[in-house]
């Protein structure tokens, strides 16, 4: 395996956005205080300084004006990144990202290509209360014309955005707050693009495929930990594209454990959770040795203490318990 | 500040023939998908720029093929001066693939991305961001190009009509916005949405500098867009018209038309903007009658063309549904480099 070093999540993304500033000139980062203030989440710090106020620029707080004034340059010519502080904010911006960049190209007969890129971070896990913590991914990944991803590992992090540039289609970056200080591996240099097609299985495993993304997918992973120490051998799907999804490798994860368990921080009710359910039910019902289960939040708008956030949101308790439960244990 | 009257303006025989044969285009295209429409050929929303025409033929004008549009969904008229043939409109309307959205649009949808024709947009409000958008890719790849964004009047009461000529003042973006203001959000008047009905002191707030301009006279409209359009060129940033105006027919096929007086309607059609025009170039001997019959004639073929070009088009094959969903990107994306 070719060398790696340790960066954050937060640094991943910076350098991404750095890498794309400076390999293609069409490329510009515009956003809410994404420039002296150095990002809500600080991911673009210091870009301001090396590449100018043309190329980072702050915007008001407009977020129709400046997500759709993206899109609009993203068909004049340019690949710009927008920024939208939360998902909550972004829809703000839903009437722009949902009726002009997902149906454009449609609606004009393919003549039109919006190659944006639309990053914004989501989900609970900081106490930051009822609108600034909802997971409403599913919403855009219900719509077709979007492409939806969720970087859930540092590498993924530094490699999607250079993938994400190259697509001729809309793109949704989700990155889950709770991740930006997180540390991993990335390779010390040289290639860092990753492939946003196909779903990644993060951990092998013979009895029970955990199918998740984002957020969750440490939260995941720990709870297979926990459960091979009780010998249930987890396999642990992220899947890294939410549209469209990467049926064929969650399928044949479940064709070879005949379970599944998702997790998913979203509400259960309309929940991609439920639409993964959907699928492996109409394609894998009689691999399956136990029904499908879920692990979604609380059907209640993210509280503030952490107590009742936690108990709102998949922990790794939680998921343990269900995995027990498929298992009979 | 308002435009010269016309008869202060000099207009040339060829550009008022080019001026009136562009009206009477829109006009009876329309006419011919009210015909259509009632045929059947025709369906979904269908709303007519019956009235209007001198708004589209005089913005049109101050245009370079290099500038772009985006328009509403009541851009027919749009779409035909900006260079789209009748016969992929017709054909567009029809549902059919020969249209200039491969009929995937229809009436509201008008799309030619070789014109830089944008839409046909049918949120109301929400082809400001798009227009601002493309003004900033023009401003960042060094362009003098214009992005001419058109909208109705009950488009200044969406928060993206705030936020978009905010934004466009705040980066000094080359967006000509006009607001082409019927009086009529749908059925709902003007004085009853807005606390400001003087749209164009919206615009001022702002600080982007507007005119209003009388939207049944072509002349007007045509110099005030110009002048715009120039300033917006030279790099000072956008421009913002008011065009008064005003529909004859109905929003829409579907709509009953209960809310405005017939009388108000009556009067307004006295100020038409082909019948003001028409008696202006023959009372100033522009032109002859002999030059309109010939208008008259050559406009009816056009649309007879249209209607049978769209008529024989083949209706797309079902197979086909779910193309230009998402463009094919490269297998493989390129690797950054080390």
């Amino acid at each position: 395996m070719s060398a790696t070093r340790r960066i954050t999540y937060r640094e991943a993304v910076r350098e991404a956005l750095r890498e794309a500033l400076l390999r293609d000139p069409r490329v510009f980062l515009m956003g809410e205080d994404v420039g002296r203030y150095g990002g809500a989440y600080a991911c673009s710090s210091g870009l301001l300084a090396e590449f100018g106020e043309e190329r980072i620029r702050d915007t008001p707080l407009s977020e129709s004006a400046f997500v759709g004034a993206g899109i609009g340059a993203a068909i004049g010519g340019m690949r710009p990144i927008v920024e939208v502080m939360t998902i909550n904010f972004s829809l703000l911006a839903l009437d722009q990202i949902v009726n002009n960049a997902a149906t454009l190209r449609h609606m004009s007969g393919g003549q039109i290509a919006v190659p944006v890129v639309i990053r914004m971070a989501t989900g609970a896990g900081r106490q930051l209360a009822a609108q600034h913590s909802h997971s409403l991914e599913c919403w855009y990944a219900h719509v077709p014309g979007i492409r939806a991803v969720a970087p859930a590992t540092i590498a993924d992090a530094r490699g999607m955005l250079w993938t994400a540039l190259q697509e001729p289609n809309p793109v949704v970056i989700f990155e889950h707050a709770t991740l930006y200080s997180d540390e991993g591996e990335v390779p010390a240099g040289g290639e860092f693009a990753v492939d946003i097609d196909r779903a990644a299985i993060r951990r092998a495993g013979a009895d029970l495929s955990l199918i998740t993304y984002g957020g969750s997918l440490k939260k995941a992973l720990a709870a297979a930990e926990t459960l091979a120490g009780e010998r249930i051998d987890c396999e642990v799907i992220d899947l890294r594209t939410l549209r469209p999804l990467d049926e064929e490798t969650l399928l044949a994860s479940v064709r070879r454990t005949h379970r599944a368990l998702i997790v998913d921080e979203g509400w259960r009710s309309g929940s991609l959770a439920g639409e993964i359910a959907a699928r492996i039910a109409e394609q894998a019902f009689f691999d399956l040795d136990a029904p499908v289960r879920r692990v979604c939040s609380a059907e209640v708008p993210i509280p503030y203490p952490r107590h009742l956030e936690e108990a709102a949101t998949p922990q790794v308790d939680t998921i343990v318990a269900a995995a027990r439960g498929l298992m009979r244990r | 500040m308002s435009a010269p009257a016309p008869h202060k303006v000099r207009v040339t025989r060829e550009h008022a023939r080019e001026l009136l044969r562009q009206m009477i285009l829109v006009r009876r295209f329309e006419e011919a998908c009210v015909e259509q429409y009632g045929a059947q050929k025709i369906r979904g929303f269908l709303h007519l720029y019956i009235g209007e025409e001198a708004n589209a033929v005089g913005v049109m004008q101050a245009l370079t093929p290099e500038d772009a549009v985006v328009a509403t969904y009541r851009e027919h008229g749009h779409a035909l001066i900006r260079g789209i043939p009748a016969t992929a409109v017709m054909a567009e309307m029809f549902g059919k693939a020969a249209g200039c959205s491969r009929g995937r649009g229809g009436s509201m949808h008008l799309f030619d991305a070789s014109r830089r024709f944008y839409g046909g947009n049918a949120i109301v409000g929400g082809g400001l961001p798009l227009a601002v958008g493309l003004a900033l890719a023009d401003k960042l790849r060094g362009l003098a190009r214009v992005t001419c964004c058109i909208f109705g009047e009950g488009a200044a009461a969406e928060g993206e009509f705030h936020e978009s000529l905010n934004l466009a003042a705040l980066w000094k973006l080359p967006v000509l916005f006009v607001c082409e203001n019927n009086r009529y959000a749908m059925g709902t008047a003007i004085e009853r949405s807005e606390s400001v009905p003087d749209i164009r002191r919206h615009a001022e707030v702002y600080g982007i500098a507007s005119e209003t301009v009388d939207g049944m006279n072509v002349v007007d409209v045509e110099v005030a867009a110009r002048r715009a359009a120039e300033a917006v060129r030279a790099g000072e940033g956008p421009r913002f018209l008011e065009n008064h105006t005003y529909r004859f027919r109905a929003h829409s096929m579907f709509d009953p038309d209960l809310y405005r007086d017939k009388a108000e309607v009556e009067t307004w059609k006295k100020r038409g903007p082909i019948v003001r025009f028409s008696q202006w170039v023959l009372e100033t001997g522009t032109l002859h009658q002999a030059d309109i019959d010939a208008i008259e004639a050559e406009t009816a073929q056009t649309i007879a063309d249209a209607v049978a070009f769209a008529e024989a088009a083949p209706p797309e094959p079902v197979e086909d549904l779910l193309r230009d969903v998402y463009a094919p990107r490269p297998a493989a994306p390129e690797p950054p480099a080390p």
